[in-house]
C-alpha cells in the first residue's frame, strides 16, 4: 500500500571511544591547536579502534536508532548505508548491518555520493516508502575516514574523523510531517577537486576550490530546498549541513536569512569531518539535546566529493 | 571610467578589514597577504570572492596563488 509521504521517527548515533585532540596531532605532524582551531574550527575527533570497520560503527548507530524508536529488527524492511570509506566491496555494509541486527530480508543497499550520501539515501528511502515498496527503512551514514587519511599530510589529517548516525523512516499521510521532495544534483566537471583514488588511497582535496564552491554556490541551493518544503529559510528551526569545516558552515550560514532562534549544527568542533556520517551524527545529537521541538522543521544539506549535493527538510521526531 | 591604483588599493583595504580583520594602516603594495597581513589560504578565497563582486573581475583559483602581495592583486584588478 502506498502512502503520501514518509517521516523520520527516530535517530541514533555512535562514535568510537578514542579521542584524538589537536595536541595529539601536534605530536604527529607540524601543527598546533591554535592553527587548527582558527583554520577549520575542530578541537577533537574520534578514531576507530584497531580492527573496527565502517560496518561496526553503522551497526551501533542503527541499534541506537531502533532502540530510541522502540523498534525491533522485525519492523525494518529496508537498510540503506551511505559511506565513502567502506573497504570491503562485498558484501555491502547494509547486509553486514542487517545480519548483525537480525533484520530478516530487507532491501539492502550501499550508496556512495561521498559527503552528501546520507541525504541521497534518505531520499531513496522516502521514495521507496511512498511507492509502497518499503514499509519502514533504516538509513545510516557511517565512515572510517581515519583509514583513508594521509597521517603525514598536515593540511588534511587534522580534518577527518570516524563515526556513524542513523534514522528510522516510516510512512505518513500527514503532509505536515512528511520529508520534503529532495533537491539533489552534482557538479561532475569538478570531479577532480576531492579524491580518494586507487593509486593514492587517501583523501586529497583542492581546499581553496572546495571552500569557494561551498561558500558561494550552495546558499541558493539551500534556499531551494526550503522552497520545495513550502518554507522560507527564516521559518526553519534548525539547519544541519555537512560538517566539512566550521568556516564553511559559518560562511554558508552568513549568506542565508535564518531567524535568530534557528540552531545551526556545529558538531564538527568535537567530531571533525565524518563525510556521509556527519549530518545524521549531528542530527542525532541535536534531537537528543532537546533544543528543537517535535514537529519543527530541520533542513539537512550534504555536499562534497563528486562534487555532489542533496538536501531536504524533515520534521523533528 | 577605470579605477586608479589608489582607488583599487583602498577598495582592497576595505575588503581586507571586513573579511580578515586587517588594519587598513598596514595595507601597502609590498605587503604579503600571508606573511605580513596574516591572511590564511581560506581567508584569501574570501578576499578574492569579495574583490570579484566589488570590482567586477574574474579571479580563477589557479591565479590566486600568484597574488602574493597587495600590489599583485591591485595590478591584476587594474588589468581587469
Amino acid at each position: 500500500m502506498s502512502v503520501n509521504g514518509s517521516r523520520v521517527v527516530s535517530v541514533g548515533h555512535y562514535q568510537p571511544e578514542k579521542i584524538l585532540t589537536n595536541d595529539d596531532l601536534a605530536k604527529m605532524v607540524d601543527t598546533n591547536d591554535e592553527w587548527i582551531v582558527s583554520r577549520v574550527g575542530i578541537k577533537e575527533r574520534r578514531i576507530a579502534a584497531e580492527g573496527q570497520k565502517v560496518a561496526d560503527l553503522a551497526i551501533e548507530a542503527a541499534r541506537q536508532a531502533l532502540e530510541n524508536g522502540g523498534f525491533t529488527a522485525a519492523d525494518i524492511d529496508m537498510v540503506i548505508v551511505a559511506t565513502v570509506s567502506a573497504k570491503d566491496l562485498c558484501p555491502n555494509t547494509a547486509c553486514r548491518v542487517s545480519d548483525a541486527l537480525g533484520i530478516g530480508a530487507p532491501a539492502a543497499i550501499d550508496i556512495n555520493t561521498a559527503c552528501s550520501g546520507f541525504e541521497y539515501a534518505l531520499a531513496q528511502a522516502d521514495m521507496a516508502i511512498r511507492t509502497g515498496a518499503t514499509r519502514r527503512a533504516l538509513v545510516i551514514g557511517a565512515e572510517c575516514l581515519s583509514a583513508v587519511t594521509d597521517w603525514e599530510d598536515r593540511s588534511s589529517c587534522v580534518l577527518f574523523g570516524d563515526g556513524a548516525g542513523a534514522v528510522v523512516v516510516e510512512g505518513t499521510d500527514d503532509p505536515e510531517l512528511a520529508i520534503s521532495p529532495v533537491l539533489w544534483g552534482s557538479e561532475p566537471s569538478m570531479s577532480d577537486v576531492i579524491r580518494i583514488e586507487e593509486d593514492v588511497p587517501f583523501i586529497k582535496q583542492a581546499g581553496q576550490t572546495v571552500f569557494r564552491w561551498a561558500t558561494t554556490q550552495l546558499a541558493p541551493l539551500i534556499e531551494q530546498v526550503a522552497e520545495r518544503a513550502g518554507l522560507k529559510v527564516n521559518e526553519l528551526a534548525a539547519f544541519v549541513p555537512h560538517q566539512a569545516n566550521l568556516r564553511i558552515i559559518q560562511g554558508i550560514a552568513k549568506r542565508l536569512d535564518f531567524n535568530d532562534d534557528c540552531v545551526v549544527a556545529e558538531d564538527i568542533v568535537y567530531s571533525g569531518n565524518t563525510s556521509a556520517a556527519s549530518v545524521p551524527l549531528a542530527l542525532s545529537k541535536l534531537v537528543q539535546s532537546g533544543k528543537v521541538a517535535s514537529g519543527a522543521p530541520i533542513l539537512l544539506f550534504g555536499f562534497g566529493g563528486g562534487l555532489t549535493y542533496a538536501g531536504q527538510v524533515i520534521r523533528c521526531p | 571610467m577605470a579605477l586608479s591604483r589608489d582607488e583599487i588599493r583602498e577598495g582592497m583595504s576595505d575588503i581586507l578589514e571586513e573579511v580578515a580583520g586587517v588594519n587598513p594602516d598596514d595595507v601597502a603594495d609590498e605587503k604579503s597577504f600571508t606573511d605580513d597581513l596574516d591572511v590564511d589560504s581560506l581567508a584569501m578565497v574570501e578576499v578574492v570572492v569579495a574583490a570579484e563582486e566589488k570590482f567586477g573581475v574574474k579571479i580563477p583559483d589557479d591565479q590566486v596563488a600568484n597574488l602574493k602581495t597587495v600590489g599583485d592583486a591591485v595590478s591584476y584588478i587594474e588589468k581587469g
